[in-house]
């Protein structure tokens, strides 16, 4: 029983980062400019969000400032650096008509590297990882309680950080202003026919802006779960979750419930991957070398092909994605 | 003015602009070393004759993955995968020069079709269920570094684990890398024809030559043949392609299957000099992802790519007199910066054109055909669409 608790805590913490990113994605891509540029966009937002936590170390064990309100202030930060590297995509595609998958690329390239050289010019030479405080999780004592079910202890609290309940918060809201409001209208509708937007009076551009902008947010705050959640420190990399959660976009076809759906499922089989060991009713190999650190690993990449052969026939990307806007053309 | 010209130039105002925003970095980071630091860094890979070797040796895989990406792109298809089809090719390469103890040259061919096969994935899924090859690619290098670690680590010859140094060498213990070709096979090394000599280097083989000759049959097969030109035909517009006969699907896999067997050939060359052994660990090899760069810096032109590929490592080789000082990423964010501003060559190209004043701006598209400008102005861009773009384009 402790172990489902752990596989099903596990895999909430993992869903988070491939939720938020693949949302992120979303914005991005329902306005029009496809977002290859996620996984730069999350080692950057982990960045900030280590730093600042690094920063607010001594307030919060002094005692000066609440630990989750010190979660709170990195999660913004994430999210601002998260915004500001996405500047940079937006600034190109939008503005300078670039191909927006080669200028991904090259933020994709920038951002681990930049995320080095930070590291050591705030750490010292060839310091590269940056840890993360024991305050960033929320343990029962947060709430001031002790459980006494080890079962529900686990489940809620093993892996619980303030960028779940966050995640929660970030996905109602972007349904609803997808969906709802006028703004996620406009939006929708520059990923689909842009000059037909321009003709009744929306502008494109700004549309557009707001896309790339929101999925840096996403991204940002996202790139800070997926460090949490790893739990290893900051080692500049996200580990091609910003790419997985890009899979994760286009297999849950580029809608909210659907890509909701889609991470759960795929942290599901990263975390049966990492916990094949105490699962009795895998088969465990005997003989074989590597078969947790490779052979389950391979699972989640396997399964993912797999799913997007199978769901390729109904899949319906924005019709306008990759496609510089050019007001002259109808 | 010519336009393979005017994109030369501009490759090189990008380079020039990254060169100077590494500067500034290290201006920034430690003001007082940054002048001797970054002179040292530009001129080590000419400083001795065995610098010199270590470029030309780095740059042998690196114009293979360029190629790889590189005519991939003509295409129409980002091959972003080039690194799996290199692990992939490189453990082709080793099985067959550590169990099968065949020469360097079977080894090699191994190493191209193990590459090809790897390629045939993301061209197979992209024609027949129109899965985007990014997605497939992405997944594939995963899916074959892990598949080549497993491999490694579990190969049995009479009890043996024979592709690791153990099976060999009696005392060591070592599990995270490949056994040395020269105890395992020393018939296996591409051949150094006096060149480690010439250069006073051990890195030094004739795989720099291999790679350029193949540079030069990929530029032949592209703009001399009948073949290349249906590849090109489908990469600017697929559905034209289609609408004058042309076989768009098998084109597309064709296409692939030539990359990753450029990438494959890459892994070979790289892992046959001798000098290093595959390490089994939990990251991709950063050698496809330099390809990547390697082809947008040569706006996917194969001869370009001799070139693009020789600075790439040129300066990666002068990253390395950075440390400890500076950090040797600052190399990759100064490549990142040429990249990011290659990808709107475009503009740069049309100002440079009216800086000259030849009035007609020779737009490139990002595979580097040129566009004429009547076409430019009323043309959909096409590549890289997630999902059924296309197919729904067929029915409009």
């Amino acid at each position: 029983m402790i172990v489902l608790a752990d596989v099903i805590s596990a895999t909430i913490i993992f869903a988070v980062p491939l939720l938020l990113v693949a949302m992120g994605g979303m914005f991005s891509e329902r306005s029009g400019i496809i977002n290859i540029a996620l996984e730069g966009i999350m080692i950057i937002g982990a960045l900030a969000g280590c730093l600042m936590m690094r920063t607010l170390n001594s307030a919060v064990t002094s005692g000066a400032l609440g630990s989750q309100l010190a979660m709170l202030i990195s999660i913004l930060t994430a999210a601002a650096a998260g915004v500001v590297f996405s500047v940079l995509l937006a600034f190109a595609s939008i503005n300078l008509k670039a191909d927006q998958t080669i200028g991904g690329t090259a933020l994709n390239m920038l951002a681990p590297a930049l995320a080095i050289v930070i590291s050591w010019v705030v750490q010292g030479q060839g310091q590269t990882t940056i840890l993360i405080p024991t305050w960033s999780r929320i343990t029962e004592a947060n709430f001031g309680l002790t459980m006494k079910s080890q079962f529900l202890q686990t489940l809620l609290f093993k892996n619980l950080y303030l960028t779940t309940p966050i995640a929660v918060l970030l996905f109602a809201a972007a349904v609803v202003l997808m969906y709802k409001t006028r703004f996620g209208l406009r939006l929708r509708s520059c990923g689909e026919h842009p000059q037909a937007a321009a003709s009744v009076g929306i502008n494109v551009f700004k549309m557009r802006y707001a896309g790339v902008l929101i999925s840096g947010f996403l991204g940002g705050i996202g790139g800070l779960a997926f460090t949490l959640a790893a739990g290893a420190g900051f080692q500049s990399s996200v580990a091609g979750y910003g790419f997985l959660a890009l899979a994760v976009m286009i297999f849950g076809n580029w809608k909210p419930w659907s890509i909701l759906g889609a991470s759960l499922f795929f942290a599901l089989f990263k975390v049966i991957g990492a916990y094949a060991s105490s699962i009795s009713f895998l088969p465990q190999f005997k003989g074989v070398e590597g078969v947790s650190t490779y052979l389950y690993p391979m699972l989640p990449y396997i399964i993912t092909m797999i799913l997007l052969i199978l769901t390729s026939k109904k899949s319906r990307a924005p019709k306008a994605e990759g496609i510089p806007y050019d007001k002259g053309m109808r | 003015m010519k336009k393979g010209l005017i994109s030369v130039l501009a490759s090189v105002i990008s380079i020039l602009v990254g060169l100077l925003f590494g500067l500034l970095l290290l201006i920034i980071i430690k003001p007082g070393m940054a002048f001797p630091k970054f002179g040292q860094m530009l001129t080590a890979g000419i400083s001795s004759a065995p610098k010199l070797a270590k470029v030309l040796y780095q740059a042998a895989p690196l114009i293979m993955t360029g190629l790889s990406v590189a005519f991939a792109f003509k295409t129409g298809l980002f091959n972003i995968g080039a690194s799996g089809q290199y692990t992939v090719g490189a453990f082709a390469a080793l099985a067959c020069a550590i169990i099968f103890q065949m020469p360097w040259y079977l080894c090699l061919l191994a190493a191209l079709i193990a590459g090809a096969f790897w390629g045939v994935f993301p061209g197979l899924f992209k024609a027949l269920f129109n899965v985007n090859e990014v997605i497939t690619s992405i997944m594939f290098n995963w899916i074959g570094m892990m598949a080549v670690n497993l491999l490694c680590m579990n190969i049995k010859q009479d009890g043996k684990l024979i592709m690791l140094p153990k099976a060999w060498i009696s005392g060591n213990g070592l599990t995270d890398r490949t056994v040395s070709l020269s105890v395992a096979n020393p018939n296996a090394l591409i051949p150094k024809m006096g060149l480690d000599k010439l250069l006073n280097s051990n890195y030094m083989n004739i795989s720099i030559f291999i790679a350029v000759a193949f540079a030069i049959l990929l530029w032949v097969i592209l703009s001399r043949t009948t073949f290349g030109y249906e590849l090109k035909a489908c990469g600017s517009n697929k559905n034209a392609g289609i609408y004058a006969g042309i076989n768009a699907k098998r084109n597309i896999v064709l296409s692939m299957v030539i990359a990753g067997a450029m990438a494959g050939l890459g892994g070979g060359i790289y892992y046959l000099a001798g000098t290093a052994e595959y390490t089994i660990q939990k990251a991709l090899l950063a050698m496809g992802f330099n390809g990547i760069s390697v082809a947008l810096l040569a706006t996917s032109n194969p001869i370009g790519t001799i070139f693009s590929a020789l600075f790439i490592s040129y300066i990666q080789v002068g990253g390395e007199t950075l440390q400890p000082v500076y950090a040797k990423e600052i190399i990759d964010i100064i490549i990142a910066v040429i990249i990011y501003l290659s990808a709107f060559a475009l503009l740069t190209k049309t100002i440079i054109s009216k800086r000259i004043g030849t009035g007609t701006a020779n737009a490139n598209d990002k595979l580097g055909n040129p566009i004429p400008p009547e076409e430019l102005k009323g043309r959909k861009a096409h590549a890289h669409a997630h999902g059924n773009k296309q197919k729904e384009g067929e029915n409009k």
